[in-house]
């Protein structure tokens, strides 16, 4: 039998001379390392969803939007009176020369965005008419439910054809296929020749980016809509009318490597943003850039969690230390004894040490044991995502295993440094 | 750690004469000073030992007798390299034990001193087994080998606890505590033991149950060094020394041993009269 696991097994017995002592200075070890490794759960769980969230909107895209400008920015340039019609926002002649200028995008995507009702005889819907082209579909990782997306035949031939999402689809056409009838947009009939599937909604990212909900869409070509419904939309708001004009509600492009999209977007914003200075009425979204940013973010809150959680474990190490002074104090005739049969200084410390890290590690493995059962509880019955990693577990347990040791080298000195007959003596 | 690697002294036991010395004493003195130096009242120093010379030889059966107070604990505690002597000369073997390291003790005490006190001293958590083990603990390697297990047996079998192992302290008598500190005394093969008033705790039948045990053990050749309170306890021994106020007063044969040539009862037996601290050493 090994000394060091003598040395365990004989330690483990003096522990269990108080067992109701040393079962809550170890339960004081189990929440300390418990609650790191399910702050860092849920820290990794926070990281990991935004990050999803991020890759959803691609991680090769660069997104550019039209904004709508603020009350300043308007009063601004019509000295001091809002114009009549509001004329903002990108403009078709932002998307070629995006086209013409940047040499690395691989794909681009125009959207026209309106709100207008739809209409199917007595079923309608306020519903957000999308003018695109048939790539939206991939860049938002729609999939057809039946029949077909919009084709660029649709765009070049300015058909009036138009695809439902899935609840417009339900919401029209309770009881019939919706493919092939026609649907009223605005003023005029639509045929339906797609259906996609019901797809969640993204989340709104930094501000810059609205949440999107996908299944209320309607999508039409996007020089039917141009033409169609032409720039300039009326509204009436609070009795007054307004008008606003805008050409493309945003723009998305693609570039070929994730590695690119630092490079190209400073060029795309050379190309935009010199036309759009004055208004302020575009803004550019680089989902990769959010990624970034969402993973310094993580890190900070990870750290932030963590740092907390282990001031549960330092309490935790100060409850092993003050339980160690106390039994030291309580075993000093014990500790004479050892010292008159030959042990050494050292041979006390060591025993201490050994008592304080197995009364932490076993403290440590409890609290491993329920840090990596809760998480999944936590995630299975809450809206909070909470994953565990390897690191979080290896982390703590390291660190109430190094608690322990610098609990324990204070009253283990102590010990140690007592005279051994004086020790003897004691009652 | 190599000390006293080799005891010259041990394989010629028990005292023919031309044995050297296992233990010499030369005007030892042990002071403790009460309260701090420097603070508001005297320090106080109380004499605990003041000159104590003696001489002790291997296989030597001896008795500390003395008033309370007179200094027989502080010189086991000596003796048993627990405490250093404030002044004097401490030879175990050849070796000045006076000024070795708090780690030099310690080795000494673990490979050649055997201990056995008053109140059993037994570790409590701890099972009989357990206990007669300790020592071995903190010997060497630590390790306890098969050996090791098999002299446990065997003393569990001399003091007769061999169906007791696994009781822990508090489930065993006093005669029997004390019975698990005698073997545990023996474990590591000590060259000497030292018993402060072994039967202080023990009615007088278990006494001499203890006294017979440590009978057998001089017999089988260990030096045994006791103090005690008790005549017919010190009758025992080979030897008697008492003590008044930290000195020697007389070291004499025990009474049986009155009419027993001087190597029968021990080669020491003069030498630590008053005076011998003047003697050569
Ligand atoms: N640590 C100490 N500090 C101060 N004085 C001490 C200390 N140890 C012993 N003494 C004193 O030294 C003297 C001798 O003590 P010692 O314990 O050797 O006596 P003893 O002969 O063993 O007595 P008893 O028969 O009561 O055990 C006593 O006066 C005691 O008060
Ligand atoms: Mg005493």
């Amino acid at each position: 039998m090994g000394r060091i696991w003598r040395s365990v097994k004989l330690g483990i017995k003096s522990l269990l001379l108080h067992k109701l002592r040393s079962s809550l200075t170890i339960l004081g070890v189990v929440f300390g390392v418990a609650a790191v490794i399910m702050m860092l759960a849920v820290g990794e769980g926070a990281a990991r969803d935004a990050q999803e969230q991020i890759a959803q909107l691609g991680a090769t895209n660069i997104i550019y939007r039209s904004v709508k400008p603020s009350q300043d920015a308007q009063s601004q340039k019509t000295g001091g009176r809002p114009s009549r019609v509001l004329n903002y926002g990108l403009k078709y002649e932002d998307y070629d020369r995006i086209l013409a200028t940047v040499p690395t995008i691989t794909k681009a995507l125009p959207i026209r965005e309106i709100r207008r009702e739809v209409r199917n005889g007595p079923h309608s819907l306020e519903a957000r008419v999308v003018g695109t082209t048939h790539d939206y579909l991939e860049f938002n990782r729609l999939t057809i439910e039946r029949g077909r997306f919009l084709l660029p035949s649709d765009n070049e031939h300015y058909e009036n054809y138009c695809v439902l999402a899935a609840e417009t689809a339900r919401t029209l056409f309770p009881f019939e296929n919706p493919l092939r009838q026609s649907v009223k947009i605005g003023s005029d009939y639509y045929t339906v020749v797609g259906v996609t599937k019901p797809r969640g909604s993204t989340a709104a990212i930094g501000g810059s980016l609205a949440a999107q909900e996908y299944d209320k869409d309607v999508y039409i070509p996007l020089n039917t809509c141009r033409v169609r419904f032409g720039e300039r939309i009326l509204s009436s708001r609070a009795g007054s009318q307004e008008a606003e004009e805008t050409q493309l509600s945003q723009i998305t492009l693609q570039v070929a490597k994730i590695e690119e999209v630092p490079l190209t977007a400073p060029v795309i914003e050379g190309a935009v943003k010199p036309f759009h200075e004055e208004k302020k009425d575009v803004d550019m979204v680089v989902p990769y850039d959010l990624l970034e940013q969402a993973k310094r973010q993580a890190a900070i809150f990870s750290l932030v969690l963590g740092s907390i959680a282990a001031i549960s474990l330092i309490v935790g190490g100060i409850g092993i230390m003050n339980i160690m002074l106390a039994t030291v104090t309580e075993r000093t005739r014990e500790i004479g004894i050892r010292r008159a049969l030959g042990a050494k200084r050292r041979d006390i410390t060591q025993q201490f040490l050994i008592e304080t890290v197995v009364l932490s590690g076993i403290g440590g493995m409890i609290g491993v044991g329920i840090g990596v059962f809760v998480p999944p509880l936590i995630t299975q019955f809450s809206e909070i995502k909470a994953v565990v990693t390897p690191e979080s577990v290896i982390l703590s347990f390291g660190v109430s295993v190094l608690v322990g040791i610098v609990a324990g080298l204070y009253p283990a000195n102590r010990a140690a440094k007592m005279d051994p007959i004086e020790a003897l003596r004691h009652e | 750690m190599t000390v006293m690697d080799d005891f010259p002294l041990m394989d010629d036991r028990p005292g023919s004469s031309g044995a050297q010395p296992i233990v010499r004493l030369r005007d030892i003195r042990k002071q403790y000073i009460m309260g701090k130096a420097g603070g508001r009242h005297e320090a106080i120093v109380v004499h605990a030992l003041r000159g104590v010379s003696v001489d002790f030889y291997p296989g030597e059966y001896v008795a500390i007798m003395g008033a309370s107070g007179s200094g027989k604990s502080t010189m086991l505690n000596l003796l048993g390299c627990l405490d250093r002597p404030t002044s004097g000369k401490y030879l175990l073997g050849d070796q000045d034990v006076a000024n070795l390291s708090d780690d030099e003790l310690s080795e000494i005490r673990s490979r050649y001193i055997g201990f056995i006190f008053q109140a059993y001293n037994l570790i409590q958590q701890y099972t009989v087994w357990e206990n007669i083990q300790l020592p071995l603990t903190y010997q060497g390697s630590g390790t306890i080998t098969a050996e090791d297990d098999a002299r446990t047996s065997e003393l569990a079998e001399m003091v007769g606890l061999a169906e007791r192992l696994d009781h822990r302290p508090n489930q065993l008598s006093g005669g029997q505590q004390q019975r698990v500190a005698i073997a545990r005394s023996l474990v590591n093969d000590p060259y000497i033991i030292l018993a402060d008033e072994a039967t202080g705790n023990l009615d007088s039948a278990t006494s001499a149950e203890i006294m017979a045990m440590l009978e057998r053990l001089n017999q089988a050749g260990k030096t045994i060094i006791m103090v005690t309170h008790e005549d017919d306890i010190a009758e025992h021994a080979r030897r008697v020394i008492r003590m008044r106020d930290g000195q020697i007063i007389s070291d004499a044969p025990s009474e049986r041993m009155k009419d027993a040539p001087p190597d029968v009862v021990g080669l020491g037996l003069g030498t630590g009269l008053p005076g011998a601290a003047l003697a050569p050493v």
